[in-house]
């Protein structure tokens, strides 16, 4: 990963951590200031999704052409990827005990992030339970692409199909009225962006750190 | 004549919800105090702690690849 990107991260970072305090929201009953948690619940699960996204790619690379290389970008992407999900459901549950009055409500999005979690959580204990090399990147990375496939309608389609507390629900595709408030934006989309590279970042240190481990255990083995 | 009606019904919507959006209770006091730039502060300092953290793994995780690839010369 080349530096300049890392700065560009870290940069828009340290912009949207200020601006996000400070830049003006629109006045909103029931939300007031929390509108503003926004900024770093959302991107959360867009960097999640992303992550997911790039697990679910180099899966499906991985099944074409197997080799260690790969299998090692599908678990670390599946694995910061799980930790931004985590983090994303904790400052939702928050978010919502102030705003719709508690911390679990049963919210069809809420619920559909909650399972697609635990799906992603079997990916690992499916990696975990078996001991061959290639038998366990194989399976993974072919139920790797069922976990995509169960994440996307559980998060993206299914609450829109009902009626969730989430914006952009009840038939409504996309942004509602207060994400597409223009000042808002100008904080949101950076945010989104900084913390998808700073996920990237971490997930190519974890990819590097694997490599040196897994190349240090093959010189033991040879010895 | 209509269009007056119509200028004037659209002046009152805008001057109403303009009213409603101040009387929702935002955190202005504690703006006008400056005391939002402490918090500021603090968030900024503890992103700026990580990143600086995940710069010093970057860099230890270099140093490493670098020995092996040293030791395996």
């Amino acid at each position: 990963m080349k530096n300049w990107v890392k700065i560009l991260g870290i940069c828009l970072l340290l912009y949207v951590h200020t601006a996000g305090l400070l830049a003006e929201v629109p006045r909103l009953n029931i939300l007031n200031e929390t509108v503003r948690a926004l900024y770093f619940h959302v991107p959360m699960w867009f960097g999640m999704t992303f992550l997911f996204t790039m697990s679910v790619y180099y899966a499906v690379r991985y099944l074409r052409n197997p080799s260690p290389e790969l299998d090692r970008k599908v678990l670390e992407y599946a694995n910061v990827g799980t930790v931004f999900g985590i983090l994303g459901i904790f400052t939702g549950m928050l978010w919502a005990n102030y705003t719709w009055g508690s911390p679990w409500h049963g919210d069809p999005k809420q619920n559909g992030a909650a399972i697609a979690l635990l799906v992603y959580l079997a990916y690992f204990v499916l990696r975990g339970s078996l001991d061959n090399q290639e038998q366990r990147a194989r399976l993974s990375a072919v139920y790797n692409i069922f976990a995509f496939a169960a994440m996307i309608p559980l998060i993206f389609v299914i609450p829109r199909m009902t009626s969730s507390m989430h914006p952009g629900s009840g038939g409504n595709p996309g942004f509602n009225a207060y994400e597409l408030d223009y000042r808002m934006r100008m904080v949101f989309y950076p945010a989104v962006a900084g913390w998808i590279l700073i996920g990237l970042w971490i997930t190519s240190l974890r990819i590097r750190l694997k490599t040196v481990e897994e190349t240090i255990i093959d010189i033991e083995d040879e010895k | 004549m209509k269009n007056k009606l119509l200028t004037t019904l659209l002046s009152l919507f805008i001057i109403l919800t303009a009213q409603a959006q101040a009387d929702v209770e935002m955190a202005d006091t504690m703006r006008s105090e400056g005391k939002i730039y402490v918090v500021v502060g603090i968030i900024l300092i503890i992103l700026i702690g990580l990143i600086v953290y995940l710069v010093l793994m970057d860099r230890k995780v270099s140093r490493l690849e670098k020995q092996l690839s040293d030791r395996q010369r």
